[in-house]
């Protein structure tokens, strides 16, 4: 018998659970994007789980893309931190608070 | 009693997975090096790889390796390497009082429901799938077939827009990468103007290593 779906989604929802507390403790933004991917990947698992659960291509399909969609969010994302950075000398977050009301 | 329920093979793969993707996950969030935390990711994903071995997603897991682990982990140290943020510690300070406690409040009550969800819940599972016409889902190297399939046809129109996002991600990185200098070669530029914009002292500052940094963006 193989191992039931529901303990890889448990640990693809530990999982998600780092990441978040990641983005919301952490101040470096490379940091944080670091756990957005860790987010990301929880949910690929996710996807991947439910593939084999179901029988359907479908989640092997859109874990695809959304490595493509993560690839071209890291391009730029880290392109918008390189950017910053000469501004700033710094890639804390809390710093950036020119936008506030 | 787990091992008469389940194969132990399957158990020992498991636990090497959740082992492998728990570690790393919390060294990236926990790390004060950002190396370090980038070296833990790599590690989290060869968990999540596996994790896809084990459920017959051959093609994801090597994947998962080459795009995650070589190009996105990599771009990451590239950029904490030239940015040279691997050994600039900022003093910890904690701007938003409580913001940890309910950080991690909010996680706990957020997993809670989702395991709750996902333990609880019967999922419809059977060959009843949309993608593949009602086909099972096939194990071992059948699968790349299957997944090819369904790329090139059932989510073609998917596939032709990830090539322009690709097309958009690299001009966009381009353009935030490199500097917006006056071209000094067309016009004089006006003395009056230096003191707004705000690239000029950098520039007039450090003009050698400027174009050195120039040249490691483009390449």
């Amino acid at each position: 018998m193989t191992i039931p779906a529901a303990w890889y989604l448990v640990l693809a929802a530990v999982l998600f659970g780092i990441g978040v507390f990641g983005v919301l403790t952490r101040r470096s933004a490379l940091i944080m994007f670091m756990c957005i991917e860790l987010m990301l990947n929880a949910v690929n698992l996710t996807f991947v789980t439910f593939a084999r659960s179901m029988s359907d291509i479908g989640g092997q399909t859109t874990v695809f893309f959304v490595m493509v969609v993560a690839a071209a969010e890291v391009t730029v994302g880290l392109g918008i931190v390189v950017a910053i950075f000469r501004r700033r000398s710094s890639t804390s977050v809390d710093e950036l608070s020119e936008l506030q009301g | 009693m787990l091992a008469t329920t389940y194969a132990f093979t399957d158990v020992l793969v498991f636990a090497c997975t959740a082992l492998l993707i728990l570690v790393g996950a919390i060294g990236v969030i926990a790390m004060k090096n950002p190396v370090h935390s980038a070296l833990s990711l790599i590690l989290c994903l060869f968990g999540v790889a596996l994790a896809f071995l084990a459920q017959q997603a051959d093609f994801l897991a090597a994947a998962e390796i080459i795009v995650y682990a070589g190009a996105i982990v990599v771009l990451f140290l590239f950029v904490i390497m030239f940015l040279g943020v691997d050994k600039s510690q900022h003093p910890h300070v904690e701007p938003l009082i409580g913001q940890r406690w309910l950080a991690a409040l909010g996680v706990v009550i957020t997993m809670a429901g989702l395991i709750t969800l996902m333990v609880s819940s019967h999922w419809v599972s059977g060959v009843m799938s949309v993608s593949t016409g009602g086909v099972a889902l096939a194990g071992g190297a059948g699968n790349i077939t299957q997944l090819g399939d369904s790329v090139f046809t059932t989510y073609l129109l998917a596939f032709e827009a990830t090539a322009g996002l690709l097309i958009i991600a690299v001009v966009g990185a381009v353009l935030l990468a490199r500097r917006d200098r006056p071209a000094e070669d067309d016009e004089p530029r006006d003395e009056g103007d230096q003191g707004t914009d705000p690239w000029r002292s950098l520039d007039d500052a450090d003009d050698n290593q400027d174009v050195d940094d120039n040249q490691e963006v483009s390449s």
